[in-house]
């Protein structure tokens, strides 16, 4: 029997879901004795009119890692859905939006215009900006063009499995590996991973929460056994998935959320921002600017990851 | 034709949804344009039920409770008391006027300070213009 065909690619990603795969170690072995890759634009060479050349459904797995956030992502997800039996939306990216989500506080022309134009270390005098056509005197150019709103994949195709986490942890790669080769998959829709908060794993004290100040990670020494959220650093543990195997609460920082909402809660930031405000200390309206000033960033703190995958998924384009 | 603005008004069971009422028992004329939902405490209005009433379409969210001090279950109207202003601060940053999102302490024999709150707010946000939220669908 024909090895079954894998393929990996990467969106708007940081790269660091295709290292998770490699972190793997000596089981990436056992993943390539066990498939064909067929894909995996960061490791192999594989071409774009490889994948269009095969028929519908003949790759049996496809892990796509990174938001979608251009005509050209755009356009491989609709290939490679038609052309997977089973697409994976990898890693928080693909999930939530991810880190470029917070691309959607702004727009477009104001990604342009900072980082061709105003960022201080650019030489470009004549002002110029990327364009999706340009003619040389080999021909005409194209590049992809830039989204104003960065988008997860299940918002532009049908998507069959969630693994989340930024990267997604080794253990879970695993089990999604170890699920797929003994056909023993979920229901298409499920989240691999646990259905309860990172606080429900977390082994930290917890005592009573009542926080009187909020400090940012570089403001405080933590007590590594107690809840940071506790020590008045912003943990997003209650409003984050479990099953990430806490690593960054071990290392002594805070749950930044990387896992999405758990079950039954349809907008992360904002159950985020409800724990944060009911665990304060203080109800007159100086201690309430106090808070308001402590937390610094809000949208960016209880968004940093969820944003394309939140209710209002992005900053207002237009003011009415 | 001119712009009306859907107000959702999401108001604690014990005084201010009272307040509501008595401004209709005692005839008080007030702007049509708020659309009322009863919940037993304001500090049962999670900030997920703010930006659902946004998503969904509407151009304002006014959350009522009891004043300070009088909470049926002592202190949720504080926890409300915190959250709404931290809610403000963040959807500023998503680009939605302070006016759009407004908290009142109304007691059951406020039937007018409410009538009163209604016609402000109606008229703050009618100058605002409607909501258009442009999220998500819009990818040009």
């Amino acid at each position: 029997m024909a090895k079954p065909k894998l393929a990996i690619y990467w969106a708007a990603a940081c790269g660091g879901c295709d290292v998770a795969i490699l972190d793997t170690n000596e089981k990436i072995l056992d993943i390539a004795n066990l498939c064909d890759i067929v894909l995996w634009p960061i490791a192999a060479d594989f071409k774009y009119h490889h994948i269009e050349a095969m028929k519908d459904k003949e790759i049996d797995l496809c892990l796509w890692n990174g938001a979608v956030r251009n005509t050209e992502q755009a356009e491989l997800a609709k290939l490679l859905r038609a052309k997977s039996k089973v697409l994976v939306a990898f890693g928080a990216c693909a999930i939530l939006g991810g880190i470029p989500a917070l691309a959607n506080f702004t727009t477009r022309d104001e990604i342009l215009q900072r980082a061709y134009v105003e960022a201080e270390s650019n030489a470009n005098d004549a002002k110029t900006l990327p364009q999706t056509k340009t003619t040389v005197k080999e021909g005409e150019l194209e590049l992809p063009e830039l989204f104003d709103t960065v988008q997860t994949l299940a918002q532009v195709v049908d998507v069959e499995y969630f693994v989340p986490g930024c990267p997604p942890p080794v253990d879970i790669i695993l089990k999604l590996v170890d699920l797929y080769a003994t056909n023993k998959l979920p229901k298409p829709g499920a989240i691999l991973a646990a259905n309860k908060t990172c606080c429900d794993d977390c082994d930290r004290i917890k005592e009573e929460k009542k926080v009187k100040k909020f400090y940012r990670p570089h403001e405080i020494i933590t007590d590594p056994k107690k809840c940071l959220l506790e020590q008045g650093i912003i943990c997003c543990g209650p409003a984050t998935r479990g099953g990430c195997g806490m690593r960054c609460v071990k290392a002594n920082m805070p749950c930044r959320g990387c896992f999405g909402p758990p079950d039954g809660v349809a907008d992360q930031g904002a159950k985020m921002l409800s724990a944060i405000a009911s665990i304060y200390q203080g109800e007159t309206p100086e201690e309430i600017n106090k808070m308001l000033e402590e937390v610094v960033d809000p949208a960016g703190t209880f968004y940093r990851f969820g944003m394309a995958d939140s209710m209002l998924k992005r900053k207002r384009l237009h003011k009415s | 034709m001119s712009f009306e603005p859907k107000i959702v008004g999401i108001l604690c069971n014990w005084c201010s949804y009272t307040g509501a009422d008595l401004a209709g028992t005692s005839r008080k004329k007030y702007a049509p344009n708020v659309r009322i939902v009863r919940v037993m405490c304001s500090g049962r209005v999670e900030p997920q039920f703010v930006l659902k009433a946004f998503k969904q379409g509407a151009d304002g969210v006014l959350i009522c409770g009891c004043h300070i001090g009088d909470c049926h279950y002592q202190d949720g109207n504080k926890k409300t008391a915190r959250r709404m202003p931290l809610l403000k601060k963040m959807l500023s940053q998503f680009g939605i006027e302070d006016e759009r999102i407004r908290l009142e302490w109304v007691s059951a024999s406020e039937g007018d300070r409410f009538a009163a709150i209604v016609n402000e707010m109606t008229e703050q946000v009618r100058k605002l213009g409607p909501y258009n939220a442009n999220g998500g669908a819009a990818n040009g």
